[in-house]
């Protein structure tokens, strides 16, 4: 289909632009493993027989690169562009909003893969990070990283709409990533919170990200401290779906090519 | 009574934005293969008219048709309809990281019918700069990518939103020839500018709007009555600076040269620019 063959497209050309930024590529390539590198430096703790801090660290890093690279990124970006007046000539081609998406997502797995590759070649070399053992844990990581990826994307894709300016973007969605980040059990240990923040985590993506990381990451064994006992991998796939079907729809709904 | 064969059909077109009036009953019509100018004051309801007719802005009021269809729910779908126009921005800064080169090619996997982007590229005169970033390039050569973009599609119908603005003045005559070459090739041409030099050089005829109104609609060398309009002729005369204002201006020169005797000091025998016209027009002069 035209649609796709054009959204395909659209993702090699944001490869290449955004390989060229190279301020972007460094910081948003780096900056989980300086983060993980910070980290692992000052907490040098197990936090369960076998599981050193950063060990359950790089889950949670894993899962926040995916709400940076989709949709922090996008959410500040978008807008950018719309005020650049980038989306109001596209808006004037026949290209459809729909492959200008399916670019966005290709972009955002394709540098989401860079990211996990650092991280886990990293904390492997300095930190002794575990990488899953067996073909399953595999799979299931690339499933987690690709679902996560699109549901992130379309999320960012949605959210885009709300920031009146480009200059208001990030002042409006850094706020919100970095204190999911806090109550979804990326820079805390999940169980430790309160329990009332454990449910209003439990509403968002990442939370759950976090939750399906840890399972490929951490031994089996960790699933019993986990706030439901398990890994949840099937709750994990409904709810990550189901975010994912709610943001496609917001989406296609709400984007704006520009202001009118 | 909208015409099936225009290019461009607007019958009372109204737009408001806060209870004021933007566009306030305005009437159209563009043919088929001519370049058409639109001339007004900031403010005027230029720019509203024009995003209503590329289908960037919806309407309040009043019938649009352009290529037959109208921009805001186009029956034959939204995107077979924008494969048939081209748009160039007043700006649009996008993509500096890419070339020129990956710009254009890219652009033209949208279009089911584009142009060669090399030779579009060439016909820009861009060639030089094919390989450059687009961050790399000058205001007037960014400005001629614009068009590029806005050509690569074959359109039927071209809108061009101030187009030389930060042309040096080769460029900008260089752009003329390549207007009055779509033309020739059948593109019908819409343009906003504020030259009025341009407006005069390019345009087939020209419409001067102001308050979200239509004035008058006529080809640049009779608009506002110019072609009838009496002759200014200057000269001096006992170390003054004199002036006449005449429909006649052979039969006064014949009295004045009679009454001077030889050459005619400061002579000069001027009609009313295209400028003052437009301003007497818009209520500035």
């Amino acid at each position: 289909m035209n649609i796709v063959r054009l959204g395909l497209r659209r993702g090699g050309l944001e490869i290449k632009e955004f390989l060229r930024q190279r301020e972007s590529v460094v910081f948003t390539l780096a900056f989980p493993v300086i983060l993980l590198f910070i980290f692992g430096s000052v907490f040098k703790n197990t936090i369960a027989p076998g599981v050193t801090f950063s060990q359950y660290f790089v889950a949670g890093m894993v899962a926040s690169g995916l709400v940076n690279t989709g949709f922090q990124q996008l959410a500040i970006s978008i807008p950018m562009s719309r005020d650049l007046g980038t989306l109001k000539r596209l808006r004037g081609t026949p290209l459809s909003p729909i492959s200008y998406f399916i670019g966005k997502a290709i972009v955002v797995t394709a540098a989401m893969l860079f990211q996990v590759a650092l991280l886990l070649g990293f904390g492997a070399l300095l930190f002794g990070l575990h990488l899953p053992k067996s073909a399953t844990l595999w799979l299931r990581f690339t499933w987690l990283i690709l679902l996560g990826s699109a549901c992130s994307t379309v999320l960012g894709i949605a959210f885009s709409s709300i920031p009146k300016s480009g200059r208001g973007a990030s002042a409006t969605v850094s706020p919100i990533v970095i204190i999911l980040q806090f109550i979804s059990g990326v820079f805390f240990v999940f169980s430790d919170l309160p329990k009332w923040m454990q449910d209003i985590a439990a509403v968002f993506p990442l939370k759950w990200l976090t939750q399906g990381m840890r399972s490929v990451f951490l031994p089996d064994s960790f699933a019993l401290k986990e706030a439901g006992h398990s890994w949840e991998i099937g709750k994990i796939a409904l709810i990550l779906i189901a975010w994912l079907i709610l943001g496609t729809y917001f989406s296609i709904r709400t984007f704006k090519w520009a202001k009118e | 009574m909208t015409s099936q064969h225009a290019a461009i059909s607007v019958t009372g077109l109204r737009k408001t934005y806060a209870g004021k009036d933007a566009v306030a009953g305005l009437d159209l019509e563009v043919h088929r293969g001519e370049i058409f100018a639109i001339l007004g004051p900031n403010g005027a309801g230029k720019t509203t008219t024009v995003e209503i007719l590329e289908g960037y802005r919806t309407r309040d009021a009043g019938d649009v048709l352009v290529l037959g269809e109208d921009p805001s729910h186009p029956s034959s779908g939204d995107r077979t309809w924008r494969n048939r126009i081209g748009i160039v921005l007043q700006s649009a800064a996008d993509a500096p990281d890419l070339t020129v080169k990956e710009t254009v090619h890219h652009f033209a996997h949208y279009y089911a019918k584009a142009k060669n982007p090399d030779e579009v590229i060439g016909l820009v005169g861009l060639s030089d700069k094919a390989s450059a970033k687009v961050a790399t390039l000058s205001g007037g050569q960014r400005r001629r990518l614009d068009v590029a973009l806005g050509i690569i599609g074959s359109p039927e119908i071209l809108f061009l939103d101030e187009p030389t603005t930060g042309f040096d003045p080769e460029a900008r005559r260089a752009f003329w020839g390549l207007i009055r070459t779509l033309r020739d090739e059948g593109t019908t041409i819409l343009l906003t500018t504020h030259y009025l030099d341009e407006a005069e050089a390019l345009a087939d005829r020209v419409a001067v709007i102001n308050k979200g109104q239509v004035l008058e609609v006529a080809t640049p060398e009779t608009l506002g009555g110019r072609a009838t309009a009496p002759a200014l002729v200057t000269w001096s005369e006992g170390g003054k600076l004199c002036s006449e204002s005449t429909q006649t201006p052979t039969e006064f020169l014949k009295a004045l040269s009679a009454r001077i005797g030889g050459e005619i000091p400061d002579l000069a025998i001027t009609r009313p620019s295209l400028e003052d016209i437009y301003l007497g027009m818009i209520g500035q002069l």
